[in-house]
């Protein structure tokens, strides 16, 4: 009954956002967040060499009722993806006849901190990777399994199912494996890069405009650490990947594909710019 | 030469006229319009006069100039109006037209190069244009207008 009072109040909000636009203007909000007892950081201290002094998750910058969605995971829509994950941990696919579960027995254990430390230099490849990737590279070489598609509904479960096992933790990547410096470099040089006949760079918005509002959309920091991410708007779990494109897209450019060295590298240079943050997956978002 | 004939070629030498005619009267394509020394484009890019009621459906309508997702104009009866830029309200009285012009054209080249504003009238524009949509501006030389007619209208 709860959830439904909630879920009315959440769209009511979304019809009478033109009122809150008035008071929602500018900085994000004063609150903290807690989910079952975790203690999530939602905000922190930059990492030296990063244009903020402060890191906001983009959790302070939605309506009250969005808000409350992510601070209980019953009423949380992204945990049914969470859940479904779990389901899918022990379930038997490809030639070698193993399940996740084969290899990790324990997924509350053996995954704790696995999605605050992602993207992470894969020697083998020579690239970062992310947990989809690490995912796939673990079905097709332990398991016997075809890779997923980009944002099959196993794919996103089983990355939102990884990423909660670190719920509360800091995000942190280690730059000094490998080549993560110079993926760095890269993401860095993506991020302020202008695309498409608008002319947007991700910096415009997410840096030079965060606490603005453009049409309904209260701009944020434009933080990773909550993805995938449940997205009201699509009322469905978001890959960090599709919404990369989707905000590319929105510049009215080309955008590269899921997983390509571009999206990689600007998923490690944004990861680090949430440096501190608390992993929230599954976010609750508008 | 038959009377037929003849009507023909004075009616052709009449076409030929009226089709000089527009042509003199063309807009100025996006890579031949001239700021002037103060930043100012003091030629309006397009051949018809501007209207301010048309101007007025540009600035809210999301599929062409959207200017309100980032500007707010209190008189519009317009939802969802941003704050990413300033408030347009009294725009008219801080700039003459040739600015709100040069301003809406190219804002990179009229205000300054970091800015957010994307240019409605330029090729000037962003890596990996959209296929479709290469060598094209997000508004036409008549729409600049409209937009720039409707913006002198707001004084206070």
């Amino acid at each position: 009954m709860k959830t439904k009072v909630i879920l009315a109040a959440s769209v009511l909000a979304l019809f009478s956002s033109p009122a809150m636009l008035v008071t929602a203007y500018g900085d994000p909000a004063e609150a903290e967040l807690s989910i079952d007892g975790e203690k999530i950081a939602v905000t922190a201290a930059a990492p030296e060499g990063h244009p903020f002094d402060t890191l906001y998750s983009g959790w302070l910058y939605r309506e009250p009722e969005t808000r409350a969605l992510e601070e209980d995971s019953f009423e949380n829509p992204g945990m049914f993806g969470v859940e479904q994950g779990a389901e899918l941990w022990s379930v038997v696919e490809g030639s070698a006849g193993k399940s996740c579960e084969s290899c990790h027995a324990n997924p509350e254990e053996d995954m704790k901190g696995v999605g605050a430390s992602y993207p992470k230099w894969d020697a083998d490849s020579k690239r970062p990777i992310n947990i989809e990737l690490q995912i796939d590279k673990c079905r097709e070489e332990n398991m016997g399994a075809e890779p997923y598609k980009f944002d099959a509904p196993q794919q996103k479960a089983l990355t939102a199912f990884i990423k909660h096992q670190s719920l509360g933790m800091p995000v942190k990547l280690d730059l000094s494996e490998g080549e993560m410096q110079k993926w760095w470099d890269q993401g860095k040089e993506m991020y302020y890069t202008r695309t498409g006949q608008l002319n947007l760079s991700c910096s415009n918005c997410h840096e030079d405009h965060s606490g603005n509002m453009i049409r309904a959309d209260h701009l944020s920091q434009g933080q990773v650490n909550g993805f995938p991410t449940y997205r009201l708007k699509q009322s469905a779990l978001v890959s960090v990947h599709n919404r990369f494109r989707g905000c590319i897209r929105d510049t009215r450019a080309e955008f590269p594909k899921a997983f390509s060295d571009d999206l990689m590298a600007l998923e490690t240079y944004v990861t680090w710019r949430g440096s501190g943050l608390s992993v929230e997956t599954p976010a609750v978002r508008q | 030469m038959t009377s037929t004939l003849r009507a023909l070629i004075v009616a052709s030498g009449f076409g030929a006229v009226a089709l000089a005619g527009s042509a003199m009267a063309q807009d100025v394509k996006p890579e031949a319009v001239a700021f002037s020394d103060s930043g100012g484009i003091e030629t309006p890019v397009a051949a018809q006069a501007g209207s301010a009621e048309a101007g007025q459906k540009v600035l809210t309508d999301r599929k062409l100039g959207n200017c309100v997702a980032c500007h707010q104009v209190s008189t519009l009866d317009a939802p969802f109006q941003g704050n990413v830029g300033p408030s347009l309200d009294g725009v008219g009285d801080r700039y003459e037209p040739d600015m709100l012009r040069a301003i809406v054209v190219n804002p990179k080249k009229a205000l300054y190069d970091g800015t957010i504003m994307p240019g409605f009238y330029t090729l000037d524009v962003g890596k990996h244009v959209r296929e479709d949509l290469v060598g094209k501006t997000i508004l036409s030389a008549q729409q600049v207008e409209d937009v720039v007619a409707y913006l002198q209208t707001l004084k206070e």
